[in-house]
């Protein structure tokens, strides 16, 4: 008899079968996932949690007895019956008794509950999104090399010397320049040894003594190791993409934006925040709140403090500037946008926000998101579109100048998960979608 | 069923020597153990198992695990290694939904058929709970496991760790070489037909050529020793010789009708990589292995609650666990042998642990209190004084349902007021064919029997031809019992990857075996990627 302890045994033992069913039922899951996110809190929308797919999907179909035919059943606790009796079928059909065992993996229900983690959460969430641009358009000018084994080189540093490189490269060179083995040298004095024991007969030794007299010098003009063999192993500096992020957060915070604004938006900047941490190993939030003047505030202060005052976007936008210019080189950071507002703005401020955004930050951005913010039913009124606001307007114009730049309206929490992801969905897809 | 299995040996280890020793004979005193104790209870079941009992086991070995473990070994039906493929994920994501829930607790133990036998526990059961497990696990499933005949004759306890090894690796490999789409492929087509890849009876052997050889050359020096010209001139009958048909040589050829479809396909299927044949292998063997579990799961159940019961409460007899720990055993033993009415809504099917462990104490009980009717249903055992030959030759040459049918008895159908119902779709009402009475108790008996018969209560489905001059389609009959025809949805799906294996169109009749009529029919093309 033995015991063993296996309790520290790797865990996870099941995790490739749980990667290989994730897979399996990829498209499964990724409806439920969409579903359950549609309803969740801000807290949650980061979270794993409980999905559930329905049965059919992931079934592992096998021969079984279908309904009708003569059955047999023994039950136990009889209490009244007795042999002939007659019981009436049950009206809902589904027959006595419960057969043998019919659901052994709980095979009878029609959906399956379980529960993922979080990473496998926001992989299956944002998996077919994509942050526009990804790659730096100024990539060449980055200081941020890595090394990369690149080929040999014959000069280096000793710790770099490759050994194997070096000695195939001199005996390459023995053999071409015909150095003389150490055994043939051996051969030669055991042949003059043994001659000379027997009284050199023929009279061969000098004639060999010269040949070893050559063999000899000849192994000494050629050497084992010359330092024309001599190979390191080279490294080659690569350039490598950057890979910080930064996200700037901007919000109309005046009078006008309600709380439930504010939380519509909370919502994006969220989401946008998860999927630049999935894509970037580090990534800095700038969050700047704006009525009539913008300042870069806290996260805390960005989202609970109110501000009374008018509405001047450009101020926003400028104050974004300068802390690019102070902050965050375009050429080491990509940058990221995301505004948030209800689409005010003051009637003569158009012009100077479309030149700033055009001139100054459009060039240093890799992406610039829009999202306007209303109430829930301020749509519903059928036949009275609401107009575009003054903001939609300017921007419009620049997106349809091409600038790297989305819009999308939002009014109601459910939409949020929507519009994100048109808004990062795959080039490849929209393409697709379009034509 | 011969008697010559019973051995009386075992009676002489009744009263053990060190009956008398000290005060403190308690094997723990409290919830906690610790391997030492886990030894000490170990060697303490096994005196009683192996000198009282007369039990036979493999070697032990007790694997300690924790319950995300026990999960996992669920989660791959048990076996502590096993290939990778993702219904194993999905089982698991299910049990653990449902285990975090708090829906369903987990098993105290998993006892795998092997030599050594390994039994996990886990490390949060007391050490009552693990006593209990040990007696039952450790000793009982394993006695079973050593001694049934279905056991000893369809598994390799030896060599089933190391088989799975192979598999796991192989599969491992197949998915690098080939890619994990292929192989899932064919893994879930062959899991598909895995009920229908077992053999349920012994192979002929093919003979081989050398057999074949030493065979005829034994013939012809026969022919030769006995050769007599005389017998030329005897006048007889001259024989006609019948070539073979096309479809008898056909079906020769291919060693049909064949009811182990996955064996049919590995051999005979035409278009399969190597690498598919090796994995349909793997299902099909790990398919036969657990064979005997599912026709004997009712009596395994039941020899290991009836060794448990009997182990610990000697245990508690020689005062080595308290009276505390004995009513825990009792505790979990009594919701273990739950067996709910027919009306309960917590009814789901007869108990094997119910069922095995009442017909163990029943057959006890006949042999050591046998009353005047026993006498006459059980004249071989009524009586006899000592139970454990008795079932010990039970558990060694019986399955389910043979020892149903030979040791239900009235007194047990009785107790469990078991009944019979005949439920025929074509008439309006269920009709109850048989209850606990004098004319009902063997009907009752055989019905019951019947339901643990595979031979009842899976569809019996062969290979019957190949059409191989034509189109290749093959022929799949399924022998209708009492007009049980197949589910018709999940029929179609599982000839979908029988297709997929076979690569040519296979045709499943639904025949009736007494008229031979057609029934339904259901055609399959192999899916086209």
């Amino acid at each position: 008899m033995e015991i063993l302890d296996r309790r520290l045994n790797p865990k996870g033992k099941s995790l490739p079968n749980r990667q290989r069913f994730l897979r399996r039922a990829k498209a499964l899951i990724q409806d439920a996932v969409r579903d359950s996110s549609a309803q969740r809190d801000i807290r949650g929308a980061d979270g794993g949690g409980e999905v559930s797919i329905p049965m059919h999907g992931v079934r592992e179909p096998s021969f079984s007895l279908g309904q009708g035919g003569i059955r047999e059943h023994v039950l136990p606790g009889n209490k009244e019956y007795r042999e002939g009796d007659e019981i009436q079928r049950p009206p809902g059909g589904g027959g006595g008794g419960s057969g043998n065992e019919g659901s052994d993996d709980g095979g009878g229900e029609d959906s399956f509950r379980f529960v993922l983690t979080r990473e496998e959460f926001l992989e299956l969430f944002l998996d077919d999104l994509e942050l526009p641009d990804l790659a730096k358009r100024r990539l060449a000018q980055l200081v941020d090399p890595a090394f990369r084994r690149a080929g040999y080189t014959s000069s280096g540093s000793p710790a770099n010397l490759s050994l194997s490189r070096t000695l195939r490269n001199s005996l390459s060179r023995r053999i071409a320049l015909k150095r003389p083995k150490p055994e043939g040298i051996a051969q030669f004095e055991a042949e003059i040894a043994r001659l000379e024991a027997l009284g050199d007969p023929a009279d061969e030794v000098p004639e060999l003594r010269a040949q070893l007299e050559r063999a000899l010098r000849r192994s000494q003009r050629i050497p084992y190791i010359d330092p024309i063999d001599v190979r390191y192993r080279r490294f080659e500096p690569v350039p490598r993409p950057v890979a910080q992020a930064v996200m700037f957060c901007l919000m109309d915070v005046s009078g006008s934006m309600t709380e439930d604004m504010k939380d519509l938006a909370k919502r994006f900047y969220m989401l946008l925040y998860l999927f630049l941490q999935r894509r970037y190993k580090q990534v800095e939030v700038v969050f700047i709140r704006h009525t009539h003047e913008a300042k870069e505030v806290d996260e805390q202060t960005f989202f609970h403090s109110r501000e009374t005052g008018g509405t001047l976007v450009s101020t926003a936008l400028e104050e974004m500037r300068k802390v690019i210019e102070a902050r965050f080189p375009p050429g080491e950071w990509n940058i990221y946008a995301a505004q948030a507002s209800d689409g005010d703005n003051a009637a003569g401020d158009s012009t100077r926000t479309a030149r700033l955004l055009l001139e100054h930050l459009l060039p240093a951005v890799q992406y610039y998101a829009y999202i306007e913010v209303g109430r829930d039913g301020e749509h519903g009124m059928p036949g009275f579109p609401r107009g575009a606001t003054d903001l939609w307007r300017t921007y419009e114009q620049l997106v349809v100048a091409g600038a790297p730049m989305a819009m999308k309206r939002v009014r109601n929490r459910r939409e949020i998960f929507p519009v994100f992801r048109e808004l990062f969905r795959k080039r490849g897809l929209t393409e697709e979608a379009t034509a | 069923m011969s008697a010559g299995g019973l051995n009386p040996r075992s009676q002489a280890s009744e009263n053990s020597p060190r009956s008398q020793a000290s005060d403190n004979r308690l094997l723990y005193s409290d919830g906690e153990w610790d391997f030492e104790t886990l030894r000490r209870i170990h060697d303490a079941c096994e005196e009683i198992a192996l000198g009282e009992m007369g039990l036979s086991v493999y070697p032990n070995r007790i694997e300690v695990i924790s319950s995300e473990q026990m999960l996992d070994a669920y989660a791959s039906t048990g076996l502590p290694l096993f290939y990778k493929h993702w219904s194993f994920g999905k089982h698991f994501a299910q049990q653990e939904a449902l285990y975090r829930k708090g829906l369903r607790g987990l098993a105290y133990e998993i006892v795998i058929n092997s030599d050594p036998c390994v039994s996990y526990v886990m490390e949060e059961n007391t050490a009552t709970l693990q006593a209990l497990v040990i007696a039952h696990a450790a000793f009982g499933h394993n006695h079973f496991f050593k001694n049934n005949r279905i056991f000893k004759d369809w598994t390799d306890a030896k060599g089933i760790l190391d088989y799975l090894e192979f598999a796991k690796n192989f599969v491992t490999r197949a998915e690098e070489r080939f890619g994990e789409v292929a192989v899932e492929r064919t893994l879930d087509a062959a899991h598909a037909l895995m009920s229908q890849g077992v053999h349920r009876q012994r192979q002929r052997r093919v003979p081989d050529l050398r057999s074949e050889e030493l065979r005829e050359r034994e013939r012809r020096d026969y022919d030769a020793a006995r050769f007599n010209d005389l017998w030329r001139t005897v006048p007889g009958k001259t024989q006609a010789h019948v070539p073979p048909s096309e479809l008898e040589r056909r079906r020769a050829l291919l060693q049909l009708p064949q009811e182990n479809l996955l064996y049919f396909l590995e051999k005979s299927g035409p278009r399969l990589a190597p690498w598919q044949r090796e994995i349909i292998r793997i299902v099909r063997n790990v398919a036969q292995y657990f064979h005997p579990q599912r026709q004997t799961k009712m009596m395994n159940e039941g020899c290991a609650t009836y060794t448990h019961y009997r182990i610990l409460n000697r245990l508690h007899e020689q005062g080595r666990i308290s009276d505390g720990a004995m009513l825990e055993v009792l505790h979990n033993h009594s919701s273990v042998i739950m067996q709910p009415d027919f009306d309960d809504p917590r009814y789901s099917g007869i108990n094997p642990y119910a069922l095995g462990f009442a017909m163990m104490q029943d057959i006890e009980r006949i042999c050591e209190h046998p009353t005047e009717e026993d006498q006459e249903w059980f004249p071989d055992i009524a009586g006899c004084g000592d139970a454990m030959p008795v079932l010990r030759d039970a558990w060694a040459e019986y399955r389910d349902e043979s020892f149903i049918l030979q040791f239900l008895s009235p007194h047990l159908i009785r107790k469990l007021r078991l009944f019979h119902l005949s439920d025929d779709s074509g008439k309006p009402a269920i009709k109850v064919g048989a209850v606990h009475d004098e004319r009902g108790y063997r009907r009752v008996r055989q019905a019951l029997a019947r339901q643990y018969d595979p031979a009842w209560t899976e569809p019996d489905i062969q290979v019957v031809d190949v059409d191989l001059s034509g189109d290749r389609r093959l022929i799949v009959e399924h022998r209708v019992l009492h007009g049980r025809t197949l589910e018709e949805k999940e029929a179609r799906l599982v000839l979908r990857h029988l297709a997929y294996l076979w690569s040519y169109d296979v045709l499943l009749k639904e025949i009736d075996p007494v008229s031979g009529t057609v029934l339904r029919e259901h055609a399959v093309s192999p899916p086209h990627d």
